[in-house]
């Protein structure tokens, strides 16, 4: 670079370029992360003669420098001057848009979106656009690739000719010889739609729909059904039936299973997109071949779909749209061969009975849900308790307990701590809507039995889980029902039980209060204090410091203080520790 | 009957099928996805039976063999045409009678085509493929486990399989039937038809894909105005491989036809060709499953070598880019290739890569993992390269040496330190004074490093 030695001002560029330089990737990367403190050092007008040419002619290296050298390219404006040099950006982004890496490409574009919007309209045509023009054109795919995503950010703000030449260069891309750019054109078809004025949308886009949507390669062909429902959303209700209906009912009955999928994971949008009329008349038959599909993972994009898809049905046909052509084919899928779409519906169809009412969900829906909470796959199971909120709505949780108790006492006892863990979560939320009464005579004993289990997060979850239970219950329950059962545990042979006591105590301590911590609680851990086991004794020190805050002064300096004093000269080093650090945190020295 | 149902031959490093114990209840007892169930129900998948409604019933028609000359030709049609009915194979009791029908039919014709003569004439060939088609072509189902690992878990097998075993079969035995006339076959099999024969090879069971490899390495040694088309078409399948979904079955099979492809390349190599390497052929190594297809790729890399030495030094300065920085195991790979490369370097190219090529090889040599390090050290114990280290001595033994001296005093495993001793002992012999004078340097350096330390 510049040769002017002893010049202060060059010493910034020169350690960088010395860093650049460095074998060490991670040096090279972190002088390009400081490649806005280099810049504001050399000036704006530096920065645009001499680091950016640099950068430009010098850069080939780890594709992690070069994301990195792509992302603060975004952010340069101001380091160059401001909008009016802004295209001095352009030629090291457009190398960067060129390289073989995606993850690089894609930052270049964004970048490059970016700062598109930096452009003058004048620079735009003049710098930008001739840019996206030589990308489109680029020999090898990548630049090809990287130019479908800049085409939307220059329409809208350039003069008609070129407009018409934007799209013709977007035309040719769609039909590249290479599936990749054919699949960044069918990526970003919707994109530019949205952009494009209404008459050229039926005009140019439409028939690039219908070819990207029956391309050769179906990894086209489904990103052309994202486009079709922008598309779709653009155009007015009575063009659809003709311009994209035809398209889209194909999509639906693609003979490859990945394009039915992605017809199934965007029917929402896509019946957003077409209105009532045509959802009645063709995506309720489409929506039940989906969910009939032979291949499982269709069906499960489509049984997601299930309670949203009948959510916006046009009000006046709702019910009987329901009734008559989506619950046949909800029924089946309750027995289905896979726990996956099971599972997806188990998430989905208790939302179903705020839609249908009272009566036919006790007549329909119920035994549906019945059957859910017997399958075999604990994840359908789960999803079911865990939507009950949606039935306590419409016709009360009553009508279900009698089923649900026996799936949560399995699902508490289920062989896979993971499972046990998810129900554990859910408790608060059941005891809520059943009610103390059958919460105490049914649950209780689950909740008390999961602090004795054998795995550590379960008892710290079930710790966890009292304390929310006290929450909804109330202290004075608390005191009746599980605290001289926590209390109870601290003579327990196995000191990993007595740990526990003194875990649920730290969690309970607060929502109980002043007086049942004092009374009933600080007994017990300042008994415990003199443990055989290390452990719980250091564990005493730290439960004393958790509940310190609740008790008042007079406990504190009458109980607490000389137990934690004995233990600050205890042989155990641990113990010393938490002991001292709880006397430091409670100011009791 | 006498079934000719030979498997294809398998080429020059035909990859293991031996597959391991799935890990599943590795961890913690708790199935990766609680997918496993699922999959011991149903091991096996097929796509295929979608498209037929109406089911067809079958009738058996009289034995090739037995029919007068006149009526051959006719009855081998209606047979085709038999096959290209489909059966539902999940379901494995459902319509044996049909099944058991077409499976003797695709015998018959298997027979016929490999064994008599004359049978292969025009208005058979749009039949034969159609046929071809009919019962290939699907779009293959998901993988049952998202997560699926070539190397750990079992692949799904084809359901289908008993039909479409003898369909590929019938395949191989029509394109190799001296009868074949290609200028005939190339109005049906045509680029659609091998584009699609191309997207097979993502099939999971490793059966088909064998079928698959030998099937297009025929069609590509017969039918010559596709082979551009077939090149151009695997290259795609390649790049989206490596840059967009990193999942592919078949890239091991696709290299192994590359490699014998390869070797047919006219001198000087195309630039298309420069390019499949440079830009395909390279960035491939960076792919997670390389262990893969390593053998296949390493074989494709030393061919362009062979054909055209000037290559040398893109392939070496690629792999030094895409040299893996945490996975041992891949540098255990890239070293094995360097070491074929190195097998055929010629030395003006070795002098061109020397340098950058032996910093990287003294940081193999002190890396931790024992198997790195030992991998680069056996390089010591090929005579062509010692050879060639001895030629350029002067240049490498002091890009070495600082480290063949540190890790020789630090190494945690007693192997790595005898092998750097025997090193050490050949560039003592190979040059005493260069290693003298780097020993007495190399202390000092030492001892100034030491001062800076205590001072």
């Amino acid at each position: 670079m510049a040769g002017a030695e002893g010049d202060d001002s060059l010493y910034p560029i020169a350690v960088l370029i010395d860093e650049l330089r460095n074998e060490d990737v991670q040096l090279r990367l972190n002088s390009i992360k400081k490649l806005s403190t280099i810049a504001l050092a050399l000036g704006v007008e530096r920065t645009r003669t001499e680091l950016l040419p640099f950068l430009t002619d010098t850069i080939y290296d780890e594709d992690e420098v070069l994301l990195a050298l792509a992302e603060q390219l975004g952010s340069f404006t101001v380091l160059v001057g401001g909008p009016e040099f802004v295209h001095c950006l352009l030629p090291p982004l457009e190398s960067l848009a060129t390289v073989e890496e995606t993850v690089v490409r894609d930052k270049a574009v964004e970048s490059l979106r970016k700062i598109s919007q930096e452009h003058s309209p004048v620079d735009l045509e003049v710098h930008f656009v001739p840019l996206v023009k030589r990308l489109a054109s680029g020999d090898w795919f990548t630049s090809r690739t990287s130019a479908c995503g800049l085409f939307g950010v220059c329409y809208p703000r350039v003069s008609s000719t070129v407009k018409a030449e934007i799209r013709q260069h977007f035309r040719t891309l769609c039909s590249d010889d290479t599936p990749m750019v054919r699949r960044a054109a069918s990526s970003k078809l919707g994109e530019f739609a949205k952009v494009l004025e209404l008459d050229y949308v039926k005009s140019d886009i439409i028939p690039l729909f219908t070819a990207l949507a029956s391309d050769e390669q179906d990894s086209v062909r489904l990103l052309a059904v994202e486009a079709g429902v922008s598309i779709a959303a653009l155009l007015p209700q009575e063009d659809l039936e003709d311009l994209v209906m035809p398209t889209l009912r194909q999509a639906a009955e693609d003979k490859s299973w990945r394009v039915r999928y992605m017809v199934a994971d965007k029917f929402s949008e896509l019946q957003k997109a077409v209105g009532p009329e045509i959802t009645k008349n063709d995506l309720v038959p489409a929506f039940q071949n989906l969910l009939k599909d032979c291949e499982a993972e269709v069906r499960t994009a489509a049984a997601n779909k299930v309670k949203v898809f009948c959510e916006s049905l046009p009000e006046d046909s709702r019910e009987t749209i329901i009734m008559t052509h989506i619950l046949p084919c909800v029924k089946e899928l309750v027995s289905d061969t896979n726990q996956h779409v099971k599972s997806a519906l188990a998430s989905v169809i208790m939302g179903l009975s705020t839609i249908l009412g009272k009566d036919n969900t006790v007549e329909h829906l119920l035994p549906l849900f019945l059957v859910q909470l017997k399958d075999e796959y604990p994840e359908v199971r789960l999803n079911i308790i865990s939507n009950l909120d949606c039935v306590n709505e419409v016709i009360g949780i009553r009508q279900l307990s009698q089923s649900l108790l026996p799936a949560i006492v399995e699902l508490a006892e289920d062989a896979k701590w993971r499972v046990r863990l998810a129900i554990i979560e859910y408790m608060p939320l059941l005891a809520g809507q059943l009610g103390v009464e059958f919460f105490d005579e049914k649950l209780n004993s689950l909740c008390m039995a999961w602090l004795i289990d054998h795995v550590y997060a379960i008892r710290e979850a079930a710790t966890c889980n009292l304390m929310k239970l006290v929450e909804k219950f109330g202290a004075e329950w608390a005191q009746n029902t599980i605290v001289p059962k926590v209390l109870g545990m601290a003579n327990d042979s196995n000191y990993l039980h007595r740990m526990t006591t003194l875990f649920c105590i730290n969690a309970l301590s607060e929502v109980c209060g002043q007086e049942i911590t004092t009374k009933h609680m600080l007994p017990v851990v300042l008994k415990m204090s003199t443990d055989q086991v290390a452990n719980v004794r250091f564990n005493v020190a730290r439960c004393l410091q958790k509940i310190g805050p609740v008790l008042d002064s007079s406990a504190l300096q009458a109980e607490v203080k000389p137990v934690l004093e004995k233990l600050a000269t205890d042989q155990d080093m641990d113990v010393k520790y938490f002991a001292l650090e709880a006397i430091s945190v409670l100011a009791l020295a | 009957m006498e079934t000719p149902t030979k498997l294809p031959p398998s080429s020059p490093s035909s990859p293991t099928t031996g597959f391991s114990v799935p890990s599943a209840e590795k961890v913690d007892g708790f199935p990766r996805r609680s997918m496993r169930r699922a999959r011991q129900r149903r091991s096996h998948s097929s796509s295929q039976f979608r498209y037929q409604s109406s089911q067809v019933e079958l009738t058996p028609l009289p034995l090739l063999k037995d029919a007068p000359v006149a009526e051959l030709h006719d009855l081998f049609c209606k047979k085709l045409q038999q096959c290209c009915v489909l059966f539902d194979f999940l379901d494995c009791v459902a319509d044996l009678k049909g099944k058991e029908i077409k499976r003797a039919a695709l015998n018959e014709l298997v027979e016929s085509v490999a064994t008599s003569r004359g049978v292969l004439i025009e208005p058979l060939y749009p039949e034969a493929i159609k046929m071809i088609s009919v019962n290939i072509f699907r779009t293959l189902p998901p993988s049952e486990n998202p997560e699926f690992d070539p190397e750990e878990d079992e692949p799904a097998l084809e359901a289908s399989w008993p039909h479409l075993q003898l369909v590929y079969e019938f395949f191989l035995r029509f394109l190799e039937s001296p009868d074949f006339q290609p200028s005939l076959a190339k109005r049906y099999v045509d680029q659609k038809f091998v584009l699609q024969l191309l997207e097979l090879f993502d099939s999971e069971d490793p059966r088909e894909r064998e079928y698959l490899k030998t099937i297009l390495h025929r069609v590509y040694g017969k039918l010559l105005g596709l082979r551009a088309y077939i090149r151009k078409q695997i290259n795609n399948i390649f790049l989206r491989f490596i840059y967009e979904t990193e999942r592919f079955n078949g890239v091991a099979e696709l290299l192994e036809i590359l490699g014998s492809i390869i070797n047919g390349f006219a001198l000087p190599l195309k630039s298309e060709h420069k390019q499949f390497l440079v830009r395909v052929l390279i960035p491939l190594h960076t792919a997670k499953s390389l262990s893969i297809f390593h053998a296949q790729l390493a074989y494709c890399v030393v061919q362009f070598m062979e054909k055209d030495a000037t290559v040398t030094e893109h392939i070496i300065r690629g792999l030094l880019r895409y040299w893996p920085k945490t996975c041992t195991q891949k540098e255990v790979m890239f070293l094995g290739e360097i070491e074929e490369i190195l097998d055929v370097i010629e030395p003006s190219q070795f002098i061109r890569v020397q340098e950058p090529l032996f910093k990287q090889i003294a940081a193999c040599i002190s890396s931790p993992h024992f198997q790195v390090a030992e991998r680069a050290l056996y390089f010591w114990n090929n005579e062509y390269i010692l050879s060639l280290i001895e030629e350029n001595c002067q240049v490498i033994l002091p890009l070495v040496f600082g480290t063949l001296y540190r890790v020789s005093k630090e190494h945690w495993n007693q192997t790595i330190i005898s092998l750097i001793y025997n090193v050490l002992k050949t560039f003592m012999e190979m040059n005493s004074k260069l290693f003298d004078d780097l020993t007495s340097s190399y202390k000092l350096l030492l001892h100034n490093n030491v001062d800076l330390i205590t001072k």
